[in-house]
């Protein structure tokens, strides 16, 4: 799942208590998220942004422009 | 065959009074710190998770601020599962004596043994078993009962430690997990009711004996609810037990065409395969566990799509609607599994209920959806030839009654969460 690339590698989580399925989310970063057919977003598989500076900054947008605050970029810890 | 260890004295009409347990297992030795035996013995969880009982406790150990609660889960949400009760009328202060020695050993000051509140008669049998205990040592744990609202997800250990941090039994989103759970800022340890009774049985008779019986990676014994085909009963046995010892001594007469294993989130595993040991290691291959000792058996004039229709409809009404795709996908799923068994528009229904399932997986706060998912999945691979028939067209004609027994749903209304 996660890019191997130099450096730290991170994902969009989003905490499915606080979502309301509004899809902002979707709306801001349509390569990162889709939604499903209840309007509920799905962080598709390639949501790895690593050190990919255009993914970094539609997550990034993604996590400010959300109502709810339910999306967290995390780090994805190197296995 | 089926062998009593914490289930020693069962059956009984009255749980055993304290002077009665003390004659049965003994004096529970004032050991301080049980964590060796624990981590040698080998006990897992019996609550459905399995997880080693002394890395718990070890994990807990090393928590700069200490441990305070020690918690008992006996809430027992798992409608096919009726152990801790049974557990509890019998046996209560073995319950009670685990739990007591675990607190001993994290030093924490504070037993609570949790009872759902709709059972208002298991809850007296444990406040009565707490008052009838001598006072105890200045140093010992105090032990209280509390009744949060019995609901499926009610049992889950965040769920649990949220309702007596809050008074609210929602599950707890996790990133990761095992997580530390707390009440207020002290760190807590959650054991299943019969995870307990049997660290006590470690505490007294030490960690060889523990191992005598059941499988290497398995030791010991675990008590089974058998339901379905035959009137619900209880059973202790070796883990190992095949399971078709297990039914037949819960009086299941014929052979099943399938069992549905570790519960309502479980999985079903086609009746051939009633020979495997009733052990995790030999239900790997076929992707089941024990979970929390669950045998369901289907008898042949059953419709395992039709059962698991019900059972999906009910953990649909189940879900703590926090999460929009556990909220409307586990509904979704449920009305699919109609579908199907209905046998009307049987193969579109079948193909979205495998995306749907697919779509669900994994995005719950807790493991609710993928309890569910799990069981979908194994149902279309167990009646796969029932199956084919609904989606042809044909639903099952002998599937006149229903074997399961499935609660009835409560209504929005009447869902009580505080
Ligand atoms: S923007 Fe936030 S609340 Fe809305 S769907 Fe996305 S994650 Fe959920
Ligand atoms: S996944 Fe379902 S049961 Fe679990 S917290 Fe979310 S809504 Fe509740």
């Amino acid at each position: 799942m996660a890019m191997r690339k130099r450096g730290a590698s991170f994902r969009l989580v989003v905490d499915p208590v606080r979502c309301d399925g509004y899809g902002h989310c979707h709306e801001l970063a349509p390569e990162l998220v889709t939604l499903d057919e209840w309007g509920y977003p799905i962080i598709t598989a390639n949501a790895s942004p690593g050190n990919d500076r255009e993914l970094m900054r539609s997550a990034q947008l993604a996590v400010r422009g959300c109502p709810r605050m339910a999306l967290v970029i995390e780090r994805i810890s190197p296995q | 065959m089926s062998l009593h260890r914490v289930l020693t004295g069962a059956p009984r009409s009255t749980p055993a009074t304290y002077r009665e347990h003390i004659a049965q297992f003994g004096e529970l030795p004032r050991t301080l710190d049980i964590t060796k035996e624990l981590l040698s013995s080998g006990l897992t969880g019996h609550g459905g998770a399995a997880f080693p009982t002394g890395k718990k406790v070890e994990l807990l150990k090393n928590q700069r601020h200490g441990v305070q609660f020690l918690v008992v889960n006996a809430m027992e949400g798992e409608p096919a599962s009726i152990k801790d009760r049974v557990l509890l009328s019998t046996n209560p202060h073995l319950v009670i004596d685990g739990a007591v020695a675990l607190a001993n050993t994290l030093d924490a000051d504070q037993v609570i043994v949790c009872v759902p509140r709709d059972r208002p008669k298991l809850a007296a049998i444990v406040q009565r078993a707490i008052d009838e205990r001598p006072t105890r040592a200045r140093r010992d744990a105090r032990i209280e009962l509390q009744t949060p609202p019995g609901r499926y997800v009610a049992g889950e250990e965040s769920a649990l430690v949220h309702w007596l941090n809050d008074k609210e039994t929602l599950p707890q989103y996790r990133p990761t997990r095992p997580a530390i759970l707390t009440i207020g800022r002290s760190a807590t340890l959650v054991d299943n009711a019969e995870t307990c009774a049997h660290v006590a049985l470690i505490a007294r008779y030490g960690a060889e004996w523990f191992r005598q019986v059941g499988t290497t990676h398995r030791p010991g014994t675990t008590v089974v609810t058998v339901s379905g085909a035959a009137k619900p009963a209880v059973t202790e046995v070796p883990y190992g037990t095949p399971i078709i010892d297990i039914i037949r001594e819960c009086g299941v007469i014929n052979d099943p065409q399938a069992f549905l294993l570790a519960g309502f989130g479980g999985v079903w595993i086609d009746g051939a395969e009633a020979h495997r040991g009733f052990d995790d290691d030999s239900l790997r291959p076929i992707k089941a566990t024990t979970g929390a000792g669950i045998v369901v058996a289907l008898p042949l004039n059953a419709c395992g799509i039709r059962e698991t229709a019900r059972i999906v409809r009910w953990m649909a009404g189940e879900s703590a609607r926090q999460c929009g795709p556990c909220a409307f996908g586990l509904p979704a799923l449920a009305d699919d599994l109609e579908l199907l068994a209905s046998g009307r528009r049987a193969e579109q229904t079948l193909s979205r209920l495998q995306s749907r399932a697919s779509v669900i997986e994994g995005r719950g706060a807790c493991r609710h959806p993928d309890g569910v998912v799990r069981l979908v999945r194994s149902a279309l691979e167990v009646f796969a030839t029932d199956v084919v028939r609904h989606a042809n067209g044909n639903p099952c004609l002998h599937a006149q009654s229903t074997v399961v027994h499935v609660p009835v749903t409560q209504r929005e209304e009447e869902l009580e969460w505080q």
